[in-house]
């Protein structure tokens, strides 16, 4: 037990150790901290596992961690390191000095208000500034675009998608497998080809260039995901409840509202989201077949980050990983609530 | 009466019968669920699908502009050069095609179509459209091989009179870096020429990098969230899923921010003294940006499918192994390995489809080359205006992706696919 005790003191030791070497070679406090950030929380994990594991089982395990924590480093850095960037008080992709010394005059909310400002007739009156802005700011026009192009397809994918997940779901569905993989079949075929399809037919049936074609194109590119959420919630549906509502009398319609909507309420407000953040985030079919007047949110980045690439960018791209932190919760919170209706441990 | 009559309902029909027809009633009832949306989808996606199908082997832009000669060149047997009458309506339809100004009718339209096929002919036909009126009378053929002596060439008439069939595997033969020779027949294009093929090399070799990476990053961290206890599980997934649930080019911006010539990396390696201030590393805009943002944006797609089979399996069929005295090595290849097969061939598949038919961060941060085949598609269609070209990479294209969606269906089953 002591020996056992003591080997955990001593890679502690050596840590330490090693990251002293690091401070004197690089001559900076901050690689140290990060070094032991990266190996020192895997350490502590480690020495937690129990007395009698050899210091070959340790090590590895310990190499695991130490990879397996840098693989989530990688995965969550990116989207978190845009949020500092866009409080740059210099036009600059990148952390200035001043930054890195928390300089509070380094930071700034300038390309926040540029968000605003772009586009805007007379930035700085204060007569017609919110009409100004609601018409001819840039970025609140995408925004506007964005939200009712997404909202209407939303709705439509999830009415349609729902409808669809009811009949597939039956047992008695007949071309099951044939007809999932034809509903579910616009996320796997490439985005470009179901754009320059949509681009040829669309331009001959007046549809290109109009907010009628983007949204029958987000509706067509949502679907799949409120037909997979939806048959998942009802996989574990117990049609029995069904036939007792039907033998009280229920006729189908009520049987719907009142029984079989109420437990598929969950996977269908997630597969919506799922739709929404699609259409939200969609930009591919917007660059085939929508015009200026339709532009999007993610179509005004594509061109930013092409033609004039400035931190704004980095604060608009904030505000949506904001956003997606928000649906995050929402899904997490609507799962718990889904198996706690079927029954099931949260989890 | 034997009792195996019995089965029959109060009103006198078989209850066999009548199951029958309830089951009948009940399959189209299933049926009728789910017909609006695949009414739907056949309109927005099916038809457009198909349309690009057809205008990848349709191109009526000879038909279209000069008629009357299209159809006369359909009927010359292609020795020499063709008849006087020929050359007549050649020039008369010109004449004619000359005043049109309707767009996809005008002799520029007919001039890029054969220039697609002989390079360096556009002018030919623009400066013959325009002197083609001074030719009041026969003979055609002497007149018309006077203003340009170039109509003198029995090369030019063979590839109009191909290109004069609406209906043409042209466009094919360019996707795949062929060309027709002299005498019709298909052959290799030169090899300063042979673009499209390398790309689809290009395309699937960088797909299999990418997924091979993820496979790599993937496993690691599946298996960790797999075994640690549900709360600090939970924590961690929320480091896969904010990545998935984050728009993609709100990742793709951040990867320009890092890893840019005067971005977060090179600033880091910098102050760290590992490279000079001039001794900067390209790492966007090239392979290397396209692989590490698409490794990033696909990891996800490989993480959740592993983990979801890596929970289900019990962990006492490894500690079985181990207490019969196998290698830790040997009882994981032996036991653990096997059971996640299943997770690790969804994920592969998704990514690998995800990832050959890639458009946006490649376009954004490839530069030159990292562009896949989804960026030629689109050059062609938006920028170049070769729809029929553009449409025959994409056909390629979607036949490999379908082919390897039927490959997902048949061992995997797309019902299987869940998210978060």
């Amino acid at each position: 037990m002591f020996k056992q005790f003591k080997q955990k003191q001593k890679a502690y030791g050596y840590l330490l150790l090693a990251a002293l070497v690091i401070t004197l070679f690089t001559g900076t406090v901050k690689a140290a901290i990060g070094f032991l950030l990266v190996f020192g929380v895997p350490l502590y994990f480690m020495n937690k596992m129990p007395d009698y594991a050899t210091t070959g089982e340790r090590f590895s395990r310990y190499m695991f961690l130490v990879i397996s924590s840098s693989i989530l480093v990688f995965l969550i850095t990116p989207v978190l390191i845009i949020i500092p960037l866009s409080f740059n008080a210099e036009p600059y992709f990148t952390f200035t000095e001043g930054m890195l010394s928390l300089d509070p005059d380094a930071f700034s909310t300038r390309w926040y208000m540029d968000i605003v400002y772009n586009g805007m007739a007379a930035p700085q009156a204060i007569e017609g500034w919110w009409a100004d802005m609601w018409e001819n700011a840039q970025w609140i026009r995408a925004a506007r675009n964005s939200f009712f192009i997404a909202t209407v397809s939303t709705v439509i994918a999830t009415v349609l998608g729902t409808i669809a997940a009811l009949g597939l779901s039956r047992p008695e569905m007949p071309y099951r497998a044939l007809i999932t993989s034809l509903l579910i079949s616009p996320m796997i075929v490439p985005l470009v080809i179901t754009a320059t399809g949509m681009f040829f037919f669309y331009s001959q049936v007046g549809l290109a260039k109009t907010y009628w074609g983007v949204i029958l194109a987000h509706v067509t590119l949502g679907v799949p995901f409120v037909i997979i959420t939806v048959t998942a919630t009802l996989s574990g549906f117990d049609m029995s409840l069904v036939r007792a509502a039907q033998n009280m009398g229920a006729n189908g319609w009520t049987t719907f509202r009142r029984v079989i909507m109420p437990l598929i309420l969950p996977g269908m407000i997630s597969g919506a989201l799922f739709a929404f953040i699609t259409s939200l985030d969609e930009v591919v079919a917007v660059l085939f077949i929508a015009d200026v007047e339709q532009r999007t949110i993610p179509r005004q980045m594509f061109s930013g980050i092409r033609e004039q690439i400035s931190p704004t960018i980095l604060s608009v791209a904030s505000i949506l990983v904001l956003m997606s932190v928000i649906l995050l919760t929402v899904l997490e919170l609507l799962r718990r609530r889904s198996e706690r209706l079927r029954g099931m441990s949260p989890g | 009466m034997s009792t195996a009559d019995i089965s029959i309902s109060q009103d006198g029909i078989p209850l066999k019968q009548k199951l029958a027809k309830t089951t009948a009633l009940q399959r189209r009832r299933a049926l009728l669920l789910t017909m609006p949306l695949v009414l739907f989808l056949l309109v927005s996606f099916v038809v457009p699908i198909g349309q690009m199908l057809f205008n990848s082997v349709h191109n009526d832009k000879v038909s279209a502009v000069v008629p009357n000669f299209a159809d006369a060149i359909l009927q010359w047997d292609g020795v020499g050069l063709p008849p006087e009458e020929t050359f007549e309506i050649f020039v008369k339809d010109m004449i004619q095609a000359k005043k049109v100004r309707e767009v996809g009718r005008t002799v520029g339209n007919l001039a890029t179509r054969v220039n697609y096929e002989m390079p360096g002919s556009r002018s030919l036909f623009t400066s013959t459209a325009r002197k083609a009126k001074k030719i009041k009378e026969g003979p055609y053929k002497e007149a018309l091989i006077k203003l340009n002596k170039k109509w003198g060439n029995p090369q030019i008439w063979l590839t109009l009179q191909r290109a004069a069939r609406d209906i043409t595997p042209a466009f094919y033969v360019a996707a795949l870096d062929l060309k027709y020779a002299e005498d019709g027949s298909i052959e290799r294009a030169d090899e300063l020429y042979q673009i499209y093929l390398n790309n689809f090399m290009k395309t699937l070799w960088l797909s299999a990098l990418i997924t091979f990476i993820c496979i790599l990053l993937a496993y690691p961290v599946a298996y960790l969230l797999s075994v640690l206890p549900l709360r600090q599980s939970n924590l961690l997934m929320i480091m896969v899923l904010l990545p998935f649930w984050t728009s993609l080019l709100v990742r793709t911006t951040a990867w320009i921010a890092i890893l840019q010539t005067e971005g977060i990396i090179n600033d880091m390696l910098v102050f760290l003294g590992f490279i000079s201030d001039d001794g900067r590393i390209q790492m966007i805009y090239n392979q290397t940006g396209t692989i590490i943002a698409m490794v990033h944006i696909l990891l996800p797609f490989m993480i959740l499918p592993l983990y979801s089979v890596m929970k289900t399996i019990p962990p006492s069929y490894m500690r079985a192994a181990l207490s019969m005295g196998a290698k830790p090595l040997y009882a994981y290849r032996k036991v653990y390995f096997p059971q996640t097969l299943p997770g690790l061939a969804a994920g592969t598949l998704l990514v690998f489809i995800l990832a050959i038919g890639y458009y946006i961060t490649p376009a954004l941060v490839g530069g030159e080359d990292g562009l896949l085949i989804s960026n030629l598609i689109a050059y062609h269609i938006q920028k170049s205006l070769n729809w029929s070209l553009g449409a025959a990479l994409g056909t390629i294209l979607l036949v490999v992706v379908l082919l390897l969606y039927w490959l997902y269906n048949k061992l995997i089953g797309i019902d299987k696919l869940r998210f978060g």
